[in-house]
């Protein structure tokens, strides 16, 4: 039964070392097998882009921070992806309640990003989300290199500095 | 010289999955507070005066193999969470294997049928919601296309320093054809086709007095999702037998479930209209289980979920199992950017319209005192008169500037306290007008103020006040990217009709975040609801306290 405690501290001591700021390079995107916004199957492991940056950012229809992270991310995109080449994959956590909404609201924002779907959190819990909006920037080596748990103005300006420095273009 | 090439090519065409090495992923959340006591707000204070809610969920994948393990205390558990969550111990473990045709989890796992209004398994952390199945989980696709999901196991019921399990069991498979891949049938047409249907069935052992209690229930149902060009539909119809519980008065009624939804989308405008009729569907392993306790299904409610702090707070409307038939529609058009109208960067308008009823329950031809225990009768979307809820709002978004944005809503809601008692101040229908407002302003490059200000007025057609009367929200915030925010927010029941009750929910907030990282302390009264503060949203209860929380992801 000792051997059982031991687990839980384990599992602390190693929660308490981990850096939190800059995810230590070689943390990959779990496989988890859910669909896009069209309906199609999606291995989120195989997520690819030429070897350029890939920016995953987990939302909903009801979150406002969420939408005002993707309005402001979209008024800048075209120059993103020019500058860097970097994509954006946008993940729906919304559930039955709301996810028909999903695709009416991502048309009528005009959002050109890859959109996900997530009814049942199976991708948000393998990568650890707690509350949306979640970020997470990912190199061309599919490496998790930045993550931030929030949004407010300005934000997206630190995103596009790591999205630049991890940019080969 | 080209054929150098062709391996560099392959090689960039291995997808990430191929590569993967070890992989850990997870998060931790705590969540402590000290707690007064507030009559007024029905804000409890425990025995202990303080409460710790803590989570950490470790998740570890090698190339196809997965494992995970979530380590929960409650000591005791928050304001709003179910009694019978308890002390320490591990929750959710789980092991399981995918590759590109099959997945199979043994343990603790999550999952969902359709629509889920036949079974949905799935946690709500901050609501206290958490279904887990315990036992096996398999998805088979046999070919692109093809799907079959199938679920063995048992159900969380409660956690008392560790997971405790359901005495009954959850069998269950699914099966989906989606056209537009099964052997390529509509690959090439603007027409896509996936049909599915369901099968779940319970057992329990369970005596009552009185009645026969069936110990398995089955249910059962089909769906269609389609799309045309621009048009989209998406139907569900489920059946389920004779399950009479603590729910429905021990009635031997089968039970429907129906929902529909038909949309248009394209460029800048999304019209949605959503139909529902449920009868009797409350599911659950234990028939005398109650509140969120062991649901087997899920039913949607079709109105907006609102984070207005004002429409959240006061007049939520939740489904109801037992009978409803409902309507909605959504609204979605952007006015152009660069129009007269629209201005430099478009405006944003959606329309919401949401009603709910009360079903017909037919009861002429039948006879109650016979033993069949079938009650009434009733069939989709057979609705009567009377209202349960309706919402009506509008919201336009504009964004002015670099600097300024700006957010207007109304909202107009009848909700029927009767039906779905959130009020004890109230009888019957409450009628409600709200008006909100939003405006960000972005400082500079890293500062920014976000204000919000909001009133509620509830006036019946006599023009009387109903309930706790009128209200006034006002909200600020000033936020530094990426690391800060600071916030107070004053909720006021200026209009209670009894004076001594005209309350300030006042609240001061503040956070840091770190990248995965974010602390924020929250001091003063907080009413319950869907809460967005600091760049995030979440569900809270009623408090008076001190609330601080800490969460990571790695």
């Amino acid at each position: 039964m000792k051997k059982l405690f031991f687990i839980p501290i384990v599992a602390l001591g190693f929660i308490a070392f981990s850096p939190a700021d800059e995810t230590e390079p070689g943390k990959k995107i779990p496989a988890v097998n859910i669909k896009n916004m069209a309906g199609e199957p999606i291995n989120t492991a195989d997520l690819t882009n030429d070897g350029n940056p890939i920016v995953i950012s987990f939302w909903a229809t009801w979150c406002k921070p969420c939408k005002l992270e993707l309005n402001t991310i979209a008024e800048e995109y075209d120059v993103w992806q020019e500058e860097t080449g970097v994509k954006l994959v946008a993940v729906s956590v919304d559930d039955q309640k709301t996810s028909s909404t999903v695709e009416p609201v991502v048309n009528a924002a005009g959002w050109e990003y890859d959109i996900w779907m997530d009814p049942n959190g199976e991708f948000k819990r393998a990568l650890g989300v707690n509350f949306v909006p979640h970020t997470f920037l990912i190199d061309g080596e599919g490496n998790i290199v930045y993550s931030h748990n929030n949004f407010v103005p300005g934000d997206e300006d630190i995103l596009y500095e790591h999205v630049k420095e991890v940019s080969k273009k | 010289m080209k054929k150098l090439f062709l391996p560099l090519i392959f090689i960039s065409s291995l997808s990430f999955s191929q590569m993967l090495g070890p992989n850990v992923t997870g998060n931790v959340e705590s969540t402590f507070q000290y707690l007064n006591a507030d009559t007024l707000i029905g804000a409890n204070q425990p025995a202990e005066k303080a409460v710790l809610n803590n989570y950490a969920l470790v998740n570890y994948s090698l190339k196809g193999f997965r494992a995970g393990v979530r380590f929960e205390s409650y000591l005791p558990h928050l304001l709003g969470y179910p009694d019978y969550f308890s002390g320490s111990g591990i929750g959710y473990r789980s092991a399981g294997y995918s590759n590109d045709q099959l997945d199979f989890t043994v343990g603790n796992f999550y999952e969902q049928f359709g629509n889920g209004m036949l079974f949905r398994s799935y946690e709500q952390r901050q609501l206290g919601l958490d279904n887990a199945m315990d036992g096996l989980n398999i998805r088979f696709r046999p070919v692109p296309g093809f799907e079959i999901k199938a679920v063995y196991g048992k159900m969380r019921k409660t956690f008392d320093d560790g997971l405790e399990n359901s005495d009954g069991l959850v069998r269950g498979f699914d099966g989906s054809i989606d056209f537009g891949t099964f052997y390529n049938l509509l690959a090439e047409s603007k027409f896509k086709l996936v049909v599915g249907g369901s099968f779940v069935s319970k057992y329990q052992k369970v005596t009552n007095a009185s009645y026969i209690m069936p110990q398995n229930v089955g249910s059962y149902g089909g769906r269609v999702e389609m799309k045309y060009s621009r048009f989209f539909l998406n139907a569900e119809y489920v059946l389920k037998e004779n399950d009479p519980s603590s729910d429905n008065d021990y009635i031997y009624n089968n039970g429907h479930a129906a929902y529909l939804n038909i949309g248009y989308t394209q460029k800048g405008l999304g019209i949605i209209l959503y139909a529902k009729s449920i009868d009797n569907m409350s599911y659950r392993v234990d028939p005398n289980a109650k509140l969120t306790s062991l649901n087997i299904n899920f039913l949607p409610a079709l109105t907006r979920a609102h984070t207005e702090n004002l429409a959240a707070s006061l007049y939520p409307y939740g489904t109801q199992p037992l009978g409803e038939v409902a309507f909605q529609a959504d609204i979605l058009y952007k006015i152009p950017k660069g129009t007269k109208l629209g201005g430099k960067y478009g405006t944003e308008i959606n329309i919401n319209f949401a009603n709910s009823y009360r079903p017909i329950r037919h009861t002429s031809g039948i006879n109650l005192a016979d033993s069949s225990r079938v009650i009434y009768k009733t069939n989709p979307f057979d609705k009567s008169d009377s209202l349960y809820y309706r919402d009506f709002n509008i919201e336009i978004k504009r964004t002015l500037n670099k600097s300024w944005k700006v957010t207007v809503k109304y909202f107009h809601f009848d909700f029927n306290n009767n039906a779905n008692l959130v009020s004890k101040d109230a009888h019957g229908m409450i009628n409600c007008h709200i008006v909100t407002s939003e405006v960000i302003y972005k400082i500079n490059k890293k500062h920014s103020l976000r204000m919000e200000l909001q009133g509620l007025w509830t006036r019946n057609e006599d023009g009387i006040k109903q309930d706790k009367g009128d209200w006034v929200t006002g909200l600020l915030e000033y936020s530094i990217s990426p690391k800060f925010y600071f916030a107070v927010m004053d909720q006021y029941n200026y209009g209670n009709p009894i004076e001594s009750k005209r309350v300030h929910y006042l609240i001061g907030s503040a956070g840091y975040i770190f990248g995965a990282s974010r602390i924020s302390i929250i001091y003063g009264k907080q009413r319950e609801g869907i809460f967005c503060i600091g760049g995030v949203c979440r569900a809270v209860p009623a408090t008076n306290g001190l609330t601080i929380t800490f969460t990571t992801s790695f």
